[in-house]
């Protein structure tokens, strides 16, 4: 088993290689050729081959490499194959979808060299969870955002996707430039993971790089900034994968940082659990605020990851105060909501795709009526939208209980992590709440109600290949939240590479009755609606059902313009926390005693990026300006250059 | 426990529970010196409404309809797990209590997106304020409910709700009295009742849990309303629990107590109506935010 995981495992990258080459050969066809087919059996082989490991156990294997520092090391223990499973099944499934949005986005090439970046994404993915050593864990990772930079350019002719795919590239690589010093740091010859180890001030210092450079693809706030520019203006099956799997690389890197650093300290946890707390509150906030659905949803991946760092961050501060079951029970809903959040967003990214290409338009406040014309793209997103906003009897509310169960055990256990459990438990509590708001406002605005537009009125369902992969994720969104009881053996391997020697690696008992319980009710909550549905057919028959007009106070000449808007619907909530959100509204009042016009724009801009990295930035272009005269664009100036650095080595060396 | 006895709650929140709203209306009407509905009224209003036809929107889709059902739904499995003193709940396990808030926030969840769905936009200004609000009162609920847990060392519903007063400490009346004030105004607000809601107001404009049901009618607004009746009851045995846990063990005698408790508070909120005017919209937040940090001060409390 063990060794045709590893067979298995291999045979897959070899298959997204071969994909990635195949995508080279231009072809004539929309969607762009084979590269699609490739990566989706690719990465189905993949998730297979991670969950064949998950049961039979791991593997380890290296290969010798020319290069420096190391040898290409690769394994699978419980944390890869957790983080495999998602990765691969995500981009198999994103894979069937990108071919049939592609083929509507024209342009058979760029098309082809598109799925050349995205299978080179998803071998990238891949390797950066499976590598054992720093330096194939870098290459992998630049790889990564490398070839994700390239998908997000798909439509390099729009200025603003420009501007997001540079930002993108700007906040990834200042992030990995932390990475690089944290693997100095940690480095004790031949950069293998295996020898790596840590005490005292310098694991601070390295848990500290970590979480601002693994945050900064996770998606942390303050470093959350790159996530509303880039998926927006990423194809949807792309964003899908970005935000649906790929920024959970990051959360990946912390946890695999954390097994090299011995037993964690209290503010450690504490750390994970503020900064999630902060990034869980900010990011549902700032969703709520926004008025284009990509940019709503990209800053729900900073809630979720919020949410997902809380879990972490309470069961770290178990670990460190020894307490198993806040341990097991943090780690385990922090696990658990990747696996989950990977599910409905990519669910959710590629709702809002198929509804981009019907309504032409990723302005919430211009559609409406959508899910009487698209009912599959509409009911699979209302699974989702319920799902995210942490609804039983679906996915999202279990690794949520589980967070909530460790922030009680926490306030029950009346010790010092009392105030971290009512931490938890508030934020959690505001998130589900404002989460619950915001996705009505999507869901609501974009698919019930009248058409606010005439193009949104011809709006028409997608095709198969888009369709077919969002029943499938919405029919797991139902399957993980109702399967819950069930799902503790595969997080198992997970958290016994996280917990160390002596902790037991099991639910507590309660816990496991618990998820019974909520299994159990949520079967009863589904068939007690069923019960409900039959009984009021039964009342209904053979009365009279008629249609009519919504009711508006009389009006007889209502037209969808005066239905309530996404944002005034929205408005109350962030007046409300205005503070933190600082919205823009310009107001052109009616004038006059025949007004000829008045307007009413509002939008709010990230304010960590107008307030904090513009001003950075500008002001690091005025520093680099002092060192302009040394760039005149004349090739043997830069040559000299090069033959001056080499000297100045070569005299280091010689020293 | 034994199960015919913790299904006696059960029934008895069924057939009870819109009888809160005549005793209401009654306490209502000896402040305004009036003679109020007939008690039963409230019956006869929902068997009315379930002996009619169903008249729907031209916008409406199958989210409209499943909106009353979703509601009744899940608030019957809320009602499961409510303890009535000594029969404690039907359902119970740790940390049922979290479940027990989704599941009315799943409930709100349905109401919106009913609203959302006629494309009215009194429906829609209704369903704006109903999940701003919710969003602060869910905070103050959960916390409180935290700082019952650390009190009683309890994580179910019917183990911090069922234990008697004495094993408090000496924190116990502070905390809980902090509590039961957070409650109580989570209370008003989640039955929209004054001071945050007026159940019967006549202006779509001011109005947030009626204008949201505004194009129910028939047999959906009579699901809407017992839905109602259950929750008001569920919330009134929780805020009971909360001030007045009593377990004679007899399950009879408790749960006949409670639910003289229960009319008790039903009493309470109508005198509240009576003496005070609604809220300002602008101020409503405050109040709950104010009842957050009552539940904030109740888990310091415990804490210290």
């Amino acid at each position: 088993m063990v060794l045709s995981s590893m067979f298995l495992f291999l045979a897959s990258l070899f298959i997204l290689a071969a994909g990635a080459a195949l995508s080279l050969i231009p072809v004539s066809g929309k969607g762009g050729g084979h590269g699609s087919i490739l990566a989706a059996a690719g990465s189905g082989l993949a998730a297979f081959s991670a969950i064949l490991s998950l049961f039979g156990g791991g593997w380890d294997r290296s290969w010798p490499w020319s290069i420096p520092m190391g040898s290409i090391h690769i394994g699978m223990d419980g944390l890869s194959a957790f983080f495999v499973v998602p990765i691969a099944a995500i981009s198999s499934l994103a894979a069937v979808y990108g071919r049939g949005y592609l083929k509507e986005e024209g342009d058979g090439r760029r098309a082809s060299g598109s799925w050349f970046f995205y299978n080179i994404l998803i071998l990238s993915m891949l390797l950066v969870v499976c590598a054992r050593s720093g330096l194939l864990f870098l290459v992998a990772w630049e790889l990564m955002s490398l070839s994700s930079f390239f998908l997000v350019m798909f439509h390099r002719e729009k200025e603003e996707v420009v501007r997001a795919g540079l930002t993108y590239l700007v906040a990834t690589h200042l992030g990995t430039a932390l990475l690089l010093v944290m693997f100095l740091l940690l480095d004790r010859g031949g950069m293998e993971f295996s020898r790596f180890g840590l005490e005292g001030g310098s694991a601070a210092v390295v848990f500290v790089l970590a979480v601002a450079g693994f945050g900064t693809k996770a998606g942390l706030i303050p470093m959350h900034v790159w996530l509303p520019e880039a998926h927006p203006a990423a194809p949807s099956h792309v964003s899908a994968v970005m935000s649906g799997v790929m920024i959970k690389t990051g959360i990946y890197g912390i946890l695999r940082v954390l097994t090299f650093l011995g037993p964690p300290l209290p503010w450690w946890g504490w750390l994970l659990l503020l900064t999630g707390a902060v990034s869980g509150i900010l990011g549902v906030l700032f969703a709520l605020a926004q008025h284009d659905l990509k940019r709503l949803l990209a800053y729900h991946s900073v809630e979720n990851i919020g949410i997902i760092t809380l879990g972490l961050g309470s069961g770290i501060l178990g670990l460190s105060f020894g307490s198993t079951a806040i341990a097991v029970l943090g780690l385990g809903g922090g696990l658990l909501h990747v696996v989950n959040h990977a599910v409905f967003k990519s669910l959710l990214f590629m709702g809002a795709g198929s509804v981009a290409h019907a309504a032409g338009t990723l302005k919430i406040d211009r559609m409406g009526g959508l899910l009487r014309r698209m009912p599959m793209t509409g009911g699979t997103f209302l699974a989702g939208s319920a799902a995210i906003s942490g609804l039983p009897p679906l996915n999202g509310f279990v690794s949520e209980f589980l967070i909530f169960c460790a922030g009680f055990t926490a306030v029950v256990s009346r010790g010092p992590l009392l105030p971290a459990g009512a931490v938890a438990i508030a934020s959690l509590a505001l998130i589900g709440g404002l989460a619950s708001a915001c996705f009505t406002k999507a869901f609501g605005i974009i698919f019930l109600g009248e058409p606010r537009t005439q193009r949104v009125s011809g709006s028409r369902e997608s095709s198969k290949a888009m369709v077919v992969p969002m029943v499938i994720l919405a029919g797991l969104c139902m399957v993980l939240g109702l399967a819950a009881p069930w799902l503790f053996p595969f997080l198992a391997p997970a958290l016994s590479a996280l917990l160390p020697e002596g902790f037991a690696v099991e639910l507590p008992g309660w816990a496991a009755e618990s998820l019974q319980g909520v299994a159990g009710l949520g079967g009863v909550l589904i068939f007690l609606v069923l019960v409900l549905v039959l009984f009021r057919a039964f009342l209904l028959k053979g009365r009279g059902v008629r249609r009519s007009d919504t009711w508006g106070c009389g009006y007889l000449a209502p037209n969808p313009r005066m239905q309530y808007t996404a944002s005034s619907y929205a408005w109350p909530t962030v007046n409300m926390f205005r503070m933190f959100l600082r919205p823009v509204r310009v107001v052109e009042d009616p004038e006059g005693f025949l007004p000829a016009s008045a307007a009413l724009k509002s939008h709010t801009p990230d304010v960590f990026l107008e307030g904090f990295y513009v001003p950075l930035f500008l002001w690091v272009r005025r520093a680099a300006s002092l060192l302009r005269w040394m760039h005149q664009g004349q090739t043997h100036y830069y040559v000299l250059y090069i033959a001056l650095t080499a000297l100045v080595f070569l005299a280091w060396r010689l020293w | 426990m034994e199960m015919p006895w913790s299904a006696l709650p059960v029934l008895v929140a069924f057939v009870a529970s819109p009888f809160l709203l005549s005793i209401i209306n009654r306490t209502k009407a000896f402040f305004g010196g009036r003679k109020g509905r007939p008690l039963l009224q409230p019956y006869h209003d929902i068997a009315k409404l379930l002996k009619k036809g169903a008249v729907y929107s031209r916008t409406a889709t199958p989210v409209f309809r499943f909106g009353p059902i979703v509601g009744l739904a899940a608030v019957c499995c809320a009602l499961a797990l409510t303890p009535m003193g000594g029969p404690g709940s039907m359902v119970s396990f740790e940390g049922d209590v979290i479940l027990f808030a989704y599941l009315f926030a799943l409930m709100r969840f349905a109401a919106v997106l009913a609203a959302l769905d006629t494309g009215s936009s009194f429906e829609g200004m209704g369903a704006s304020r109903e999940v701003q609000f919710s969003a602060l009162t869910e905070v103050a609920f959960l916390l409180g409910i935290s700082a019952m847990a650390g009190l009683t060392h309890k994580i179910s519903l019917s183990g911090m709700l069922g234990i008697p007063v004495a094993s408090d400490g000496p924190s116990g009346v502070t905390v809980r009295t902090l509590v039961a004030a957070a409650f109580f105004i989570v209370l008003l607000a989640e039955n929209s009742r004054i001071p945050v809601d007026d159940p019967e107001t006549h202006l779509e404009l001011t109005m947030i849990h009626e204008v949201m049901v505004l194009d129910h009618g028939g047999v959906d607004l009579g699901l809407i309303e017992f839905a109602g009746c259950l929750k008001l009851w569920i919330m009134s045995a929780v805020f009971l629990g909360t001030v007045l846990p009593v377990r004679f063990g007899n399950p009879l005698g408790d749960t006949a107590l409670i639910a003289a408790g229960i009319g008790g508070i039903a009493v309470l909120i109508g005198i509240v109506e009576s003496t005070m005017a609604r809220l300002r919209l602008l101020v409503v937040p405050q109040l709950l935010v104010g009842a957050g940090i009552m539940s904030l001060l109740g888990l310091i409390v415990v804490l210290g």
